[in-house]
């Protein structure tokens, strides 16, 4: 099979629901012949025009604001929001609009937009442009958020937020935008609700979000090699959760820990944590285990900022001590 | 004011009709609260009919409107009615909203009403959207956004007024200037000049006194037909003046807004009784007429009223559906 890079395949699968359905567009900032900085949406204009791929003045909430609008009244425009940390600039149209337009009008009016973002830090872009807020939306009833662990994923995933009738987040690592994967050449769509076990093993779970599932792979293969086999579980949306495959995993290995580029505290660990608490507890011989992102503004330095997130070895330690029983 | 012709008559006395259906039913919604049968609060718009009415007869079923915290007016002008606007406000199933949306929220989409809404100025960007895809399939249907004095200081506004600029996006930007924003004066609240915010943006912006209904409609009636042939988009500033509180509940008021200019606006700049002097005035309508007019549209809000208040609540299922569509 061949393998592309993830932008290529947010870029496909962008370019092949445009032929398909005429209402998609995009807008945003610099997304037309610049094809935004990530250069991802590099060429779609000149396929498309600039009437459906169209550049924004640096106007978050209006633009976000625009497509909501637009979507209620027949198209179906995709928001390309550069940095996930301007969230906070569009909160009122996602969440105050877009999330409950459908719900206060009695399930009359629809909303039928992707918001395209990116999150994960390590790029050396210091604390306003490295942070991975998705817990945020995932708190709010309403929408759907869909987090690609690959280049596979990015693509069936994005297809499908298109074709959704609901307001759709995805997050991107903008790290992983030259991160080759296997994508088949044909048609697919990746459903929402579904997970994906990566790996099988027999030992402990690690549920992992976006590039997290890159980091439990590289904890995995450190633990293989001590005869301890880990699963991985990567949930592909968060909203909507497969709770059914997370529950089954850890029904199975008896021990889990979830890990996700959000910070440590309140935020997506927590939730899948509890949820495992709940349904897996006469199951579990160690207590759940959380890695997320330091609780501290993302630092420049090179040196404190790798320091912040989890890595592989740290996984493997907190999966050894879940094993022998000294958490 | 114009000159009264055959045709234009007919045209007088719908817009008649309609500024007295929406003070009667907010004369009435009123009552509701003041009788403790209405769930939370609402905003009335008495005093400014002449705005709602004045622009929305000048729009198609299929042009559209987005509505403020302060949108019966706007909800009944673009055709909803009596008996699913009451039941929305207390929170019936036969709402336009099945009781899920309130007063704030309300919500018309057949009539083109894409809804009311709660954060102040948050359905400019909505309305803007809406005009992008009007342009966009090609539909020619133009878009109303509604906001008040207040919303000026919100940076949405700006944002989409720019981006209306510069793709020429047909909509009509309406700033319903009742002089007050809540509980403030609008020179406490908004600098400089409030037309000159869209002349920077190179937009067409024009001031008209929001309680002549008909000087309303002949200026929107320009501005529509512009519109839809890509001259847009525009910015109306319409004086006018709300004559209950900010919400409902906001009855000792004197401490920001004097008796003395209520009485003023109520007595001399009634946007009803100018058009009905009018009316009577030109003979194209007798006082005894327009009285009859004035007791059915009453009697149709009590009917109104009286079902909404048997109607029934949504089902308890119900809380948990609609949160996603289909």
């Amino acid at each position: 099979m061949r393998e592309i890079t993830l932008a290529q395949a947010v870029n496909e699968a962008i370019a092949e629901e445009m032929r398909r359905d005429q209402n998609v567009l995009l807008l945003g900032e610099d997304v037309a012949e610049a094809g935004t900085p990530f250069k991802v949406l590099s060429g779609l204009v000149d396929e498309f025009g600039t009437d459906r791929i169209i550049d924004t003045p640096i106007s978050e909430p209006g633009f976000t604001g625009l497509a909501v609008g637009a979507a209620m009244t027949g198209s179906r425009p995709i928001v390309d929001l550069m940095f996930g940390d301007f969230l906070t600039l569009v909160m009122d149209q996602i969440v105050n609009q877009a999330a409950k337009t459908h719900y206060m009008s009695g399930g009359k009016l629809n909303v039928p937009m992707v918001l395209r973002t990116n999150m994960g830090a390590t790029r050396r872009s210091a604390a306003q442009h490295s942070q991975s807020l998705h817990a945020w939306l995932c708190h709010i009833p309403g929408l759907k958020i869909a987090m690609p662990s690959s280049a596979y994923e990015a693509k069936g995933l994005m297809k499908t937020a298109i074709r959704d009738n609901n307001p759709v987040v995805i997050f991107e690592d903008k790290l992983m935008y030259q991160e080759k994967a296997p994508v088949p050449e044909e048609e697919f769509l990746i459903p929402f609700g579904e997970a994906n076990i990566k790996r099988a093993g027999r030992d402990i779970s690690f549920v992992a979000t976006s590039s997290m599932v890159q980091v439990a792979e590289g904890a995995a293969e450190i633990l293989a090699g001590e005869g301890i086999e880990a699963e991985i579980i990567d949930p592909r949306t968060l909203v909507p959760l497969d709770e059914d495959t997370i529950i089954a995993s850890v029904r199975k290995t008896s021990r889990a820990i979830v890990i996700d580029e959000g910070h440590q505290s309140f935020g997506v660990t927590a939730e899948i944590a509890a949820r495992i608490s709940e349904k897996a507890f006469y199951d579990l011989d160690a207590p759940v285990q959380r890695m997320g992102a330091m609780d501290v503004p993302i630092p420049f330095s090179p040196a404190l900022e790798d320091l912040t997130v989890p890595t592989p070895d740290g996984v493997a330690e907190r999966a050894r001590a879940a094993v022998k029983g000294t958490l | 004011m114009a000159r009264a012709s055959k045709k234009n008559t007919e045209a007088y006395l719908r817009m008649y009709r309609q500024m007295v259906r929406i003070r009667t039913f907010e004369d009435n919604a009123n009552q509701l609260y003041l009788s403790g049968k209405m769930p939370g609060l609402t905003h009335m718009y008495s005093g400014e009919e002449g705005v709602a009415v004045g622009i929305c007869e000048a729009l198609e079923t299929t042009d559209r409107i987005t509505s403020t915290h302060r949108g019966h007016g706007h909800c009944i002008a673009k055709g909803a009615e009596f008996k699913q606007m009451f039941c929305e406000l207390l929170g019936k199933e036969e709402g336009y909203c099945r009781g899920k949306g309130g007063s704030m929220h309300i919500a018309d989409q057949d009539n083109g009403n894409l809804g009311a809404n709660a954060i102040v100025g948050g359905s400019a960007g909505i309305a803007t959207g809406a005009a992008l895809s009007a342009k966009r399939l090609g539909t020619k249907a133009v878009t109303v956004c509604f906001f008040g004095d207040g919303a000026l200081g919100q940076g949405l506004l700006y944002e989409v007024m720019n981006m209306a600029a510069l793709w020429k996006l047909p909509v009509i930007y309406a700033c319903e200037n009742n002089l007050y924003g809540e509980y403030t004066h609008v020179s406490e609240m908004a600098a400089g000049e409030l037309t000159a915010r869209a002349k920077a943006f190179g937009i067409e912006a024009f001031e008209v006194d929001g309680q002549n209904v008909l000087a309303v409609n002949t200026l929107t009636q320009d501005l529509v037909a512009r519109a839809r042939k890509g001259e847009g988009p525009f910015f109306v500033l319409l004086n006018t003046y709300r004559y209950n509180g900010h919400h409902v509940g906001d009855i000792d008021r004197a401490y920001y807004r004097s008796k003395e200019e209520e009485q003023e606006w109520k007595e001399n700049r009634d946007p009803i009784t100018i058009l009905g002097d009018f009316l009577t005035k030109e003979k194209i309508a007798s006082g005894k007429e327009l009285d009859t007019i004035r007791d059915e549209i009453k009697s149709d809000v009590e009917t109104a009223v009286n079902y909404a208040i048997e109607a029934s609540y949504p089902p308890t299922s119900e809380v948990d559906q609609h949160v996603y569509a289909a």
